[in-house]
């Protein structure tokens, strides 16, 4: 994996007014990613790591500091031109999916690519269906999303994140809402995308999950309080071995 | 984005709503469908009002006496106050220019027997000219001649009315019909005219040489008489109409322009006219507010849909979609909705329309310009209304709109 630097932010500060008060969500972070690294950011609810988590996804913008993605100075840029980052640069997956209702997962998976440079109608569903195949879902082109699980729904919302060929793909507590055995195996589908060469962030709270990371960054109170490599991470693959079958449709 | 492509989002987005779309749909269907309808009635009523004035004749001019007028201080010799001759309809039609036909009628009533069958109606003394004047052609038999005016023949013509009442399925024309028992030959029959702008039967008239009508039925010391003109073209019938009355006040000494009461089918169609205009655009605003709730109706539906769509929007701005995207795939579905609703209304509207001409009979009419006017309505109301909810959805923050539950 070649070390080339993909983000790097400096004294990235977000304020919040809220009414009379400032909250300090973030005072200042200076850190650098590079390509191919799977990030764990951890920290408590109010620790500033959704915040930092926004501005990284071109979300929201900060109220000081730089961000540089891809060797591009983005906290200048219009709201238009974060528009294209997102949509070109940035991977997400969300919690709770964020999948539009009553709209067939293949659909789901070209959203992105609806917003893109004109794309046809069938190069589109080809690479959708691409994206599908790489999560193992392909069978489920389909179906609508109250017809699936909850880990199949994850992998729908993996695809739609992966389907544009993103520069990084970044996770917002992507197990929050599955049971043990699913969150093992959405970590192995990031192992595997990683493994790829996909660089991959991920927000937790979870200490079983971000084990699966490479470097585990910590916050709290809008700092970074420690910043650790994970020399030996878990593999999350041959921990599913290990794992009970539940059910096979999970 | 291209247009197309967020004309697709938008269409989806509808389809996968069908019972929302409908629902908002409905109000400018109905909406659409009243004012074509409510203008197509109109419509009807003003062809039925226009052709009952154009049965009145063409161009016509109507004379009488005036027996109102105070400044009359005429000796009141023969009859009550009645000033014209048959001499004046001689003087009309050779001394003034632009007269194409001229005709005295000569009203009375009298009772009609046809062996046993009994009828009491009018009966118009009248010039051949009369006729013409009335657009009357015999749809059986014939029309009386010149002959049988100078000759004051026993003959006339007769109505539809009159021939279905007293004749039933005899053949009227050659039979003897006794008008106060006197007996006339039937010529013909009058071809149908039906109701006239006040409703009344225009069929129900027995028609005579005005010479038979004044020597046989009426008598001199009664009558009173109407000269009816008919001008060569609507442009000249102001003309004509002063010149007949110089012509009239040269002709009896002592009378002034009081005297004489001069009505022309021009102002009788104008009342006529403005008063189915009136009805028109009365018809046409109750259609169009039902138009304006249907739009509001969109709008109520719009605000709703983006208030439950702000999860959808947030993830489609997470995506990639520019706040324009998002501005046009709603306007574009409110579009949509308003344009389909017109199109459905206008169909809707054509039915409507239908069953009101076959029920009642009239020549109810859709014009194009209520099809414009509906369809441009329903545009203006979907973007109008379609605005402000992409607006609200289009200026959401993103943050906010992905965390809203």
């Amino acid at each position: 994996m070649s070390s080339t630097t993909l983000i790097r932010t400096q004294g990235l500060t977000k304020v919040y007014q809220m009414g009379d008060f400032e909250v300090h969500a973030l005072r200042g972070i200076d850190l650098s990613i590079e390509q191919g690294e799977f990030i764990a950011i951890m920290g408590a609810s109010g620790s500033g790591k959704t915040t930092y988590m926004n501005l990284l996804g071109c979300l929201d913008r900060p109220t000081a500091g730089s961000y540089e993605l891809d060797g591009i100075a983005v906290h200048e840029m219009s709201s238009e031109k974060l528009t294209k980052v997102r949509n070109e640069k940035i991977g997400y997956v969300f919690q709770s999916f964020y999948l539009l209702p009553r709209t067939t997962a293949l659909e789901n998976v070209e959203l992105p690519l609806l917003y893109t440079r004109n794309m046809g109608h069938k190069e589109r569903i080809s690479q959708a269906m691409e994206a599908l195949d790489v999560v193992g879902i392909k069978d489920r082109a389909r179906h609508f999303p109250n017809q699936l699980s909850g880990g199949q729904q994850q992998r729908v919302a993996i695809a739609r994140a992966i389907v544009n060929n993103p520069v990084f793909l970044l996770a917002d507590e992507p197990t929050g809402n599955l049971d043990t055995r699913t969150s093992v195996e959405v970590m192995a589908l990031f192992q595997k995308l990683h493994a790829q060469g996909m660089t991959v962030i991920l927000v937790t709270h979870e200490h079983d999950i971000s084990r699966y990371a490479n470097r585990i960054i910590t916050f709290r109170d809008g700092l970074i309080i420690s910043d650790k490599p994970n020399p030996q991470p878990r593999n999350a693959a041959e921990d599913l071995k290990t794992m009970p079958e539940l059910d096979l449709d999970r | 984005m291209s247009i197309i492509g967020i004309i697709k989002i938008a269409l989806k987005s509808l389809a996968r709503n069908k019972t929302r779309t409908f629902l908002t749909m409905l109000g400018v269907i109905i909406g659409v469908a009243a004012v074509i309808t409510m203008l197509a009635i109109g419509e009807g009523a003003k062809k039925i009002v226009e052709d009952q004035i154009n049965s009145m004749g063409t161009n016509v001019i109507m004379v009488s006496s005036n027996f109102m007028s105070q400044q009359s201080n005429v000796r009141q010799a023969q009859g009550s106050g009645n000033l014209l001759e048959v001499e004046d309809v001689e003087a009309v039609k050779d001394d003034i220019d632009g007269v194409l036909y001229a005709s005295p009628i000569l009203n009375t009533w009298g009772r009609l027997k046809y062996e046993n069958q009994n009828w009491r109606g009018g009966v118009m003394g009248v010039d051949v000219d009369y006729f013409n004047i009335r657009n009357m052609t015999a749809e059986q038999g014939e029309l009386f001649y010149p002959s049988d005016v100078e000759n004051s023949s026993k003959v006339c013509v007769i109505g539809k009315t009159i021939a279905d009442n007293l004749f039933g399925d005899v053949d009227p024309v050659g039979k003897i019909m006794r008008i106060r028992n006197i007996p006339f030959i039937v010529k013909g029959v009058l071809k149908a005219k039906g109701e006239n702008v006040m409703g009344m039967d225009q069929d129900d008239i027995v028609l005579v040489p005005h010479t038979t009508a004044l020597t046989r039925l009426i008598g001199h010391r009664w009558r009173f008489m109407t000269i009816i003109v008919s001008a060569e073209s609507k442009e000249r019938i102001q003309m004509v109409q002063q010149d007949i009355l110089e012509l009239l006040q040269n002709r009896h000494r002592g009378t002034t322009s009081e005297s004489f009461v001069v009505n022309t089918q021009t102002d009788i169609a104008d009342t006529a006219s403005s008063v189915s205009n009136t009805m028109t655009i009365l018809l046409a605003s109750i259609a169009g507010i039902s138009l304006l709730v249907g739009g509001i109706g969109i709008m109520n539906i719009m605000l709703v849909s983006v208030t439950e769509r702000i999860k959808e929007i947030g993830i489609r701005m997470a995506v990639g979609a520019h706040k324009r995207d998002v501005l046009l795939q709603f306007v574009i579905e409110a579009v949509t909705i308003s344009i389909l609703g017109g199109l459905v209304g206008i169909f809707l509207g054509w039915a409507a329309t239908s069953v009101v001409g076959k029920t009642m009979h009239w020549n109810v009419a859709i014009t194009p310009f209520s099809i414009l006017i509906s369809v441009t309505f329903s545009c203006v109301i979907g973007i109008f209304f379609g605005w402000y909810p992409a607006k609200k959805a289009a200026n959401l923050n993103l943050i906010d709109a992905l965390r809203y539950e």
